[in-house]
């Protein structure tokens, strides 16, 4: 298997390479290094715990985009059986961008809808890189309003650079798509859980995480804007932006889930496999299942008006702010 | 070569001095036109129609009953949750902002009247970190919806906004939801909600409050979109439509309901509220 390793993963990668041919060597003949390659093994998965328990903001960001880590259809499948993907906004087309259907997650019936990318040159360019149209957006809408009209749960997978910032984005109102999910969201009769499961690209990704709980996997990233854009603003000179910005941007933006959480912003971190969720996908699914039943089980004996109370404090109290009382002042 | 070598005399400099911003050069046409020309004029080319960017502050006065702004929540001042600094901190960059605008913030609100009707009014100034929204203007824009939900009065918002604020990171994300949710409640309840897109409203401020109202109307040719044209025209890589993103542009795309001149606004406004109210 060909494995993607990024740029201070290379030392895991030298490891793991010497293992695979020690392995070859030994394969059929007498000579017996089984001893050797355990000790090794041993190495890279301390090695790799070292790299993985320390990584910056801005490695996170490239493991929160790695090529190889699961996506939005990869863990539907895994955690849910019978999916029936629903399609189209019944108003332009249908974005393969964002996906949304209905499943069991072990007998429980739910309504998931999540961010798309694809893999491979050919999907990713029919997924738009994630990044969805107004027609992705009014898509999930319509999705969880059929959720709430039959009263089942909404899921949400968040996994996108941002919005599409084109043309024919702008002229069927992808400012207006966005809003109006913000604003449907916050009143939706059923309870919403939201997982940022790669990357949290500003309001193209929440536009579908508007929820009663949020969770991000370990090494993902939710931002208001890219590392590369704040730096872009922030340190652009003669029209280049240098590489070296980039992480300096991912640590000023506090953009990592471990962030999040001292700011209180989301409900609790979901562990991570070591070295990430694309190193098994199988044992980050069942863990995302996991927390998704954990919450529906929390939040089902709350009455539609308690689940939108309770919706509206917690987007409201969100802020950072002191108010100096106005009778000083006057 | 330069066939002429450029001489510097400062005594002639010094005798044609020309006061400053006596003539100002209009960012839609290119026309130079005499300044007090175009404040007499509202703040609007004699030239091209082309609606200058005005403070919220000279917005209060085009739109409201003399004298009858009631300024709410003004103590309200920002923190510095991310402690983010570029060439200067958070906090001194909101005070070179305080200094250079005379506000507080990127918004102001309150109560008013427009031609006698009461309304709860948000106006942007992006003269202030480019009208960004962070936590103080998503609060104050929650409390003013929520101010218009107590009094069942209207709200109007004079949106004019770069976007989110950046260096308030995900909780200046957030606001747009908060706020999204706030105007929600006014439409659960029958409130009114128009909401005035002035030159220009991009990102997190459209995709949230901005596009929402009830009714939306944009000035003249002010540049309204989700992406700035900069980013459109780097990931299309070739050159934008005429008229792109611009208030008309909207119009025919079905996105807004009127295009109104700066001094028509006051008039609509009533018309509207004698219509719905």
């Amino acid at each position: 298997m060909i494995r993607c390793y990024l740029e201070f993963e290379k030392p895991i990668e030298e490891l793991e390479l010497k293992i695979e041919e020690l392995k070859r060597l030994s394969d059929g003949k007498d000579i017996d290094i089984s001893g050797e390659i355990k000790r090794l093994e041993k190495k890279v998965k301390e090695l790799r715990s070292d790299i993985f328990s320390t990584l910056t903001p801005w490695q996170k960001t490239l493991v929160a985009r790695h090529p190889d880590r699961p996506y939005t259809l990869d863990y539907i499948n895994l955690i849910t059986n019978d999916f029936i993907e629903l399609h189209g906004d019944r108003k332009f087309s249908n974005d393969p961008s964002i996906v949304g259907g209905l499943a069991k997650i072990k007998d429980l019936p739910v309504m998931i809808i999540g961010h798309q990318k694809g893999r491979g040159t050919k999907e990713r360019i029919y997924r738009n890189f994630g990044q969805p149209h107004p027609e992705g957006y009014r898509k999930a809408l319509r999705l969880m309003e059929l959720a709430e009209r039959f009263k089942k749960p909404v899921i949400t997978f968040i996994d996108t650079p941002g919005a599409y910032p084109g043309i024919s984005a702008e002229e069927r109102g992808q400012a207006e798509a966005i809003a109006v999910n913000l604003m449907e969201m916050s009143r939706l009769r059923v309870p919403i859980i939201s997982v940022v499961i790669g990357e949290g690209g500003s309001g193209g990704a929440l536009a579908i995480g508007v929820a009663d709980r949020l969770f991000m996997l370990e090494h993902s990233i939710y931002s208001v804007i890219s590392p590369e854009g704040c730096a872009a603003i922030l340190w652009k000179k003669d029209g280049d932006i240098g590489i070296e910005d980039f992480p300096r941007a991912a640590s000023a933006l506090r953009l990592t889930a471990q962030d999040l959480l001292s700011f209180k912003i989301i409900d609790d971190i979901i562990p991570e496999p070591l070295g990430g969720a694309h190193r098994d996908p199988k044992g980050m699914a069942e863990k995302i299942s996991d927390y998704i039943l954990k919450s529906i089980e929390e939040l089902k004996a709350k009455t539609p008006g308690k689940l939108i109370e309770e919706r509206y404090r917690r987007l409201r109290r969100i802020g950072s702010f002191k108010e100096e009382s106005a009778s000083a002042l006057s | 070569m330069p066939w002429f070598k450029k001489t510097k005399d400062i005594k002639t400099e010094r005798k044609v001095k020309i006061p400053e911003g006596l003539w100002v050069k209009c960012d839609s046409c290119r026309e130079i036109v005499y300044k007090k020309e175009i404040d007499k004029n509202l703040k609007v080319c004699p030239k091209c129609n082309y609606h200058f960017r005005i403070s919220a502050r000279e917005r209060l006065k085009l739109l409201v009953d003399e004298g009858s702004f009631t300024e709410l929540d003004v103590n309200l001042e920002t923190g510095n949750p991310l402690g983010f600094k570029d060439t200067l901190s958070y906090e001194d960059r909101i005070k070179e902002n305080q200094k250079k605008s005379g506000l507080k913030e990127a918004v102001i609100s309150g109560d008013a009247f427009i031609k006698g009707y009461p309304v709860s009014l948000v106006i942007m100034d992006f003269s202030f970190m480019g009208g960004s929204m962070g936590s103080v203007v998503g609060e104050k824009i929650s409390r003013a919806a929520e101010h218009a939900l107590e009094k069942k009065q209207p709200l109007i918002t004079v949106s004019s906004s770069g976007g989110a604020r950046m260096q308030e990171g995900i909780f200046s994300l957030m606001q747009m939801a908060k706020v999204s949710a706030a105007i929600r409640r006014l439409k659960d309840n029958g409130i009114l909600y128009i909401s005035l897109l002035s030159d220009p409203t991009f990102g997190g401020v459209s995709a949230s409050f901005a596009m929402l109202g009830d009714i939306i109307i944009a000035e003249p040719k002010s540049l309204i979109g989700f992406a700035g044209p900069r980013v459109i025209e780097q990931t299309m890589k070739q050159p934008l439509p005429e008229n792109f993103q611009r208030a008309e542009f909207l119009l025919e795309h079905g996105l807004i309901d009127m295009v109104v001149e700066r001094k028509n606004l006051k008039d609509t406004f009533a018309k509207l509220f004698e219509l719905l109210l």
